[in-house]
Formats: C-alpha cells, structure tokens, sequence
C-alpha cells in the first residue's frame, strides 16, 4: 500500500527533494528542504545571498552529500550516486562562472560532452564521425557560436563562454537542466538573446534556474521559489511571490 | 594560455622519423660501443620522462616516485638474469650452491617463494609490466578515488620511492640490500656484457622507446588526450560531463607506470645491474627535471630532453663532481622560470616559425613572430581550421 502511496508523486514530478538538509560543522546551509519539479516546467529559484541556492544545485548533482533527506530524478534516488553517475540519469549543471575548457577550441568543448566514449576504452577508441560533427555544429549554431568552432574557448567573450556551457549541456541532451546565474555579467542585448535561447531550449526539458536578475527572471519562470536560510520562504507564481509580504521583507524590499 | 593546441598538432610523423634517424642510424654509427652504450642507459630514463610527460604534462598528476616502477621493472628484471647467474655451477663454492650469492652471505639456505617463478623468462617479461602496473593501479585507485591530487599526491608519491628504498636496502638477504642485484651474465644463455650484445640490446632499447612513442602520440591524439587537458584545467566540469575522472587518472598514471618499468628492464640489461639508488626520491626527482628540460607537454622532448640532461650531467661531472648537484637544481629552476615549455617550447618559438619560412614562400607573417597573442592565435586557428574538417571526413 505505502508503495503505491509513494508511486504516484513521482509519476507527476521529475524532480521531488524531501527533507532535504545538510550541515557543515553544525551550520546548516539548507535545513528540512522540500521542492517538487515538474516536467517541463521552468523553476526558478531565487532569495538573498547565503540562502542556500548554489547549495541545493551542488546537492541535486552530487558536489556535496546530504546529510538528511532525499533528492529522487524520476524515481532514481540521487543522493546514492557519483557525480557522473548522476549526470547519466539525465541531470546536467551549468556552474555560476562559466565553467569551460580554456586550452580547447570552441568545437573541442563541445565534443568533449557528447555522451559517447564516456570510458577509458571509449575514450580512446573514440571517433569523430559525421553523427558527431552534425551535432555539434547544430548545438553551435543554437548557442550563437557557429562560425566560432575553431577558436580557442579562452578567446571568447564572458557571455559567449556562458553559452558554450550552455550548449555543452545541451549535447548531452539532460532531461534536468540546472543552471547558476546563466545571464550574471551579461550585456544587456546577450542577456536578450540568453532569454531567447532558454525559451528554446526549455521545450522539451525541466529546468532549475538561480538568477538574481528579476526582470529576467520574470521573463522565463513558470513558478518561482524563494530561498531564504536554507528554508523555502515562499513560492508560486512570480506575481505572487513578488507582493507576498514575508519575501518583500527578507528579499525583495531592499 | 598555454598553446597546448600547437603542441598537440604539430608532432607530426616527420618529428619521429627524426628522431628515429638520429637513434638507429646516426648514434651507432657516430658513436663507439661505450658512448652507445652509455646513450642506451640515457634512452632508458627517457621512458620515465615519456610517461610523466603524458601523466604531469597533460594530465597534471605530478608524480615524485617514477623511480618506484623504473626500479620494479628493472628489478623483475634482475630477478630473472641473476637466477640464470646462479646455477649451481658457478655458485658451487657457496655453503647454499643455486641461490643467487648475496642470499647465501645473508645465511639464507633455500630461494625465496617470490622468486621461483622468476626462472621462466615467459613469466619475468609479463612482470615486468604486470607487477608496476598493479602496484600503480593499487595507488592510482587509493588516492585519486578520494580525490588526492596536485602537491598531496606528489609527497604521497615520493614517501612510497622512500619506503620502497629503505623496504629493499632493509631486505638484503631477498633483494641483494644497497648493493643491489649485480654480476649479471646471460639472458636465456646469451652473453649479455659483449660488444655484439650491447649493439643489439641498444637496438631493442631505441625500437622499444620509438614503440612507446608512437602508443604515447595515439593517447594524446585520442579524445582521451583532449579529456586529460580538460581534467587538469576544469575536472569538475569533466566530472559533470559524466566522466568518471579517477578512472582516466588511473588509467595514465598505469600507463606512466609501465613506460618506466619497460625503461627499468631495458636498464638492467644494457648496464648489468640494479640497484636501490635507482628507486629512490633523487632519482625520482631527477626523471622530472628531464621531462622539464624537454618540454612537459612534449612527448619527443623527453627524449631530447633526457639526452641533453645525461650528457651535461656526464661531461659536467667528469671535472666538477661536488658542483653537478647545484648545477642540476639550477637548472630546474631556470627552466620552470624562464622556459616553462622546455626544450619543445624554445623550438616551436624560434626555430620553427624560421623552417616554415623555408618550407612555404611566406604563409602568414605573424607567424615568424609570435608578436602578440592574438596574432599568434589567429595563425593557429587557420591551421586548425582544415584539420577539423579532414579529421571529420577520414576518422
């Protein structure tokens, strides 16, 4: 009975995390956190520094271990599993600074995450073949960098090193997509355009995203959670979060 | 940055012939038995200085302990040739005669169980390469499972060169102590210590390092070289590009392992001996500095690299022995500060750009001189630019 109990949110929820904590030396960075995603959808989280966003990214994808509760992805607990191990089942993570590899061209980046040859043998038997070549150049084209794929990654301007991690997430095709900050220290027409490309890519695909930029985020959330020590202060609509008056006084106000 | 791209591309097949040239026809035939010879004993540490190339240079896994598989290797090796030395024919003045002489000084009356198997050069061959690699692989899945990297894994590496040294000068009766394991004779009968042996023992030496070689180029050509310079500049994005970063790290490390315990065994047969003082942390240390020299990134550079350094350290010492040390440590100094590339990083600056020139009338003139990066970059790129697309039709 209890099985089946249990069955029925994940049918309903890509992501749910329950009770969800985790203490460094006694401080609990995020305390009895519950957060349900659902398909498709477009999350974002929000809340002051401190309150644990960055935190809860790095728990969903393995960085740091729980202390208590539980992270499940379409009904596979992640909290057990390694990083890549993670990132198999389907969850991929954009860091806040872009997180790419500088001494690599533009194509290499994105080679390096197709999921193919993800192994020692693979890796050294690993060919690139025309399925490979196609894919990533239509990624490249999707993350405005087209005519850039033999340029050295450390080349590239801030907001375009932002996209070629976007779109090494996207080759490898996540049903979870989570990202930090993609539009910090954009210019205001890249941040146009980031918009754009999230809409796009968001389609098929649940997506977590921590921004701090309200307009923006207004512009791409389905619902919004708000952070704050570690606890969910409040969440919903962007509308409803905004004239709720426990996040105005925490957040929002200043 | 780094131009890791320009080190990747351009070793290309007419640098090994080079240096295949120079090994198997010019060195011989420049070069009396004993100066080839003392060249083949050089060669031999330019399997350590490959193998770190691929696991420092690329993989940024600085290892102090290579000296632990160079001496593994070379005593499997020893194991073998000091058995054959020990019949009971020559050993028939010893209270114990058949075991090798140093157990019959220690008072040992009966062969160790660890060296029995050692009588069949089958087995002592897959030895040497099993027996390092194990023990790299034991090490390699202790520390980079927990994550171990960068100056812990470097002190870690060298306190096993150090307990392995005092393990085999402790144990003299089982491993022949400080002297280490010497008077070695003949190789399945064959008379190791002639002229006509060392020729050809040189020869195997060469075929073996160019073999090497051409397994390190593959490595480093293969995505899985394009994941290890991703691993050292962002590991963790590797890790959440779903790589399980410790097994690419155990991989190269065994890899590294097994070059140098091929350098080890090649050793012992050129030179006739093994002993601790190839084990230890100097030796180790001195492996990198060779690497250094050439160019870490570099896998032809080793060689060179180790070459020039051998041969400075021989001339060098001949008239000023007390001085070589600090020479040594200068040296080390200088090329980390001045030339982080090595050798391989003078040539790509300076001699190559004014080759190109020769070769085609004038393709871009920046890149006589590197004048600025950009310039520089730019250059790269177009070249890259038709790589890309061959590598896409024919791979």
């Amino acid at each position: 009975m209890l099985e089946t109990n249990k069955s029925i949110p994940q049918k309903e929820f890509v992501l749910s995390i329950e009770g969800l904590t985790v203490s460094f030396d006694g401080f609990k960075a995020v305390n009895d956190l519950s957060l349900y995603v659902e398909e498709q959808e477009i999350r974002v989280i929000i809340g002051p520094n401190g309150a644990g966003k960055t935190t809860v990214l790095d728990l969903i994808c393995g960085r740091t271990k729980a202390t208590e509760g539980s992270i499940k992805f379409k009904g596979t607990e992640l909290t057990r599993l390694n990083e890549h191990q993670i990132v198999h089942a389907g969850v991929g993570r954009k860091f806040q600074n872009p997180s790419i590899y500088e001494d690599l061209t533009v194509f290499e980046n994105l080679e390096l995450s197709f999921p193919r040859g993800r192994n020692v043998w693979g890796a050294l038997t690993f060919r690139r073949d025309t399925e490979v070549v196609a894919k990533v150049k239509e990624i490249a084209d999707m993350i405005f960098l087209g005519d850039k794929l033999d340029m050295n990654a450390d080349l590239l301007s801030h907001g375009q090193k932002q996209w070629l991690e976007i779109g090494m997430l996207l080759i490898q095709d996540p049903e979870l997509l989570m990202l930090d900050e993609p539009v910090a220290g954009m210019s205001v027409s890249e941040r146009k355009q980031t918009a754009e490309l999230l809409q796009r890519i968001t389609k098929d695909r649940s997506v977590l995203v921590i921004e701090h930029d309200m307009q923006f985020v207004a512009d791409i959330a389905d619902r919004v959670t708000v952070l704050h020590q570690g606890q969910v202060l409040s969440e919903g609509s962007m509308e409803r979060v905004q004239s709720d008056p426990k996040v105005i006084e925490v957040y929002l106000g200043h | 940055m780094t131009k890791i791209k320009d080190f990747i591309g351009r070793y290309q097949l007419s640098h090994l012939l080079i240096l295949a040239v120079i090994l198997l026809v010019v060195m011989p035939l420049a070069m009396d038995i004993f100066r080839l010879n003392l060249v083949g004993k050089y060669l031999t540490y330019a399997f350590v200085a490959l193998g770190l190339v691929l696991c420092w240079g690329y993989g940024g896994i600085l290892s102090l302990g290579q000296g632990v598989f160079f001496g593994l290797g070379g005593y499997c090796m020893a194991m073998f040739l000091k058995l054959e030395a020990s019949s009971p024919e020559h050993t028939a003045i010893q209270s114990t005669p058949g075991i090798p002489d140093f157990m019959d000084w220690n008072q040992l009356t009966a062969l160790p169980w660890f060296w029995e198997p050692f009588h069949s050069f089958g087995f002592t061959l897959l030895a040497v390469v099993l027996v390092p690699a194990l023990f790299a692989f034991i090490i390699g899945v202790a520390m980079f499972k927990r994550r171990v990297s960068g100056v812990y894994f470097a002190i870690i590496t060298q306190a096993i060169a150090a307990i392995l040294t005092i393990l085999i000068i402790g144990q003299q009766g089982y491993t022949g102590g400080v002297n280490g394991i010497t008077d070695l004779r003949t190789l399945n009968g064959w008379d190791i210590r002639t002229d006509s042996a060392k020729y050809i023992l040189y020869f195997i030496n060469a075929f073996l390092l160019i073999g090497c070689l051409i397994a390190a180029r593959y490595i480093i050509k293969s995505k899985l070289g394009r994941l290890l310079v991703a691993m050292r500049e962002r590991e963790d994005r590797v890790r959440f590009s779903g790589y399980d970063v410790s097994s690419f790290k155990i991989f190269i490390y065994c890899v590294a392992a097994v070059f140098s315990a091929i350098g080890g065994a090649m050793f012992t047969l050129q030179v006739g001996f093994m002993s601790p003082s190839f084990v230890g942390i100097v030796p180790s240390i001195e492996m990198v500095i060779f690497c250094a020299v050439g160019g870490r990134l570099s896998i032809l550079g080793a060689v060179y690299g180790t070459l020039l350094v051998n041969w400075a350290k021989t001339s060098f010492s001949e008239s000023f022995p007390e001085l070589w040390l600090f020479a040594m440590g200068a040296l080390f100094i200088g090329v980390v500060m001045a030339f982080p590339n090595g050798l391989a990083g003078l040539y790509q600056t300076y001699v190559e750009p004014r080759l190109q020139r020769f070769r085609k009338p004038a393709p871009v003139a920046s890149q006589s001189q590197v004048v600025s990066l950009e310039a520089g970059k730019t250059a790269t790129t177009t070249n890259s630019a038709d790589k890309e697309y061959s590598h896409a039709g024919n791979q």
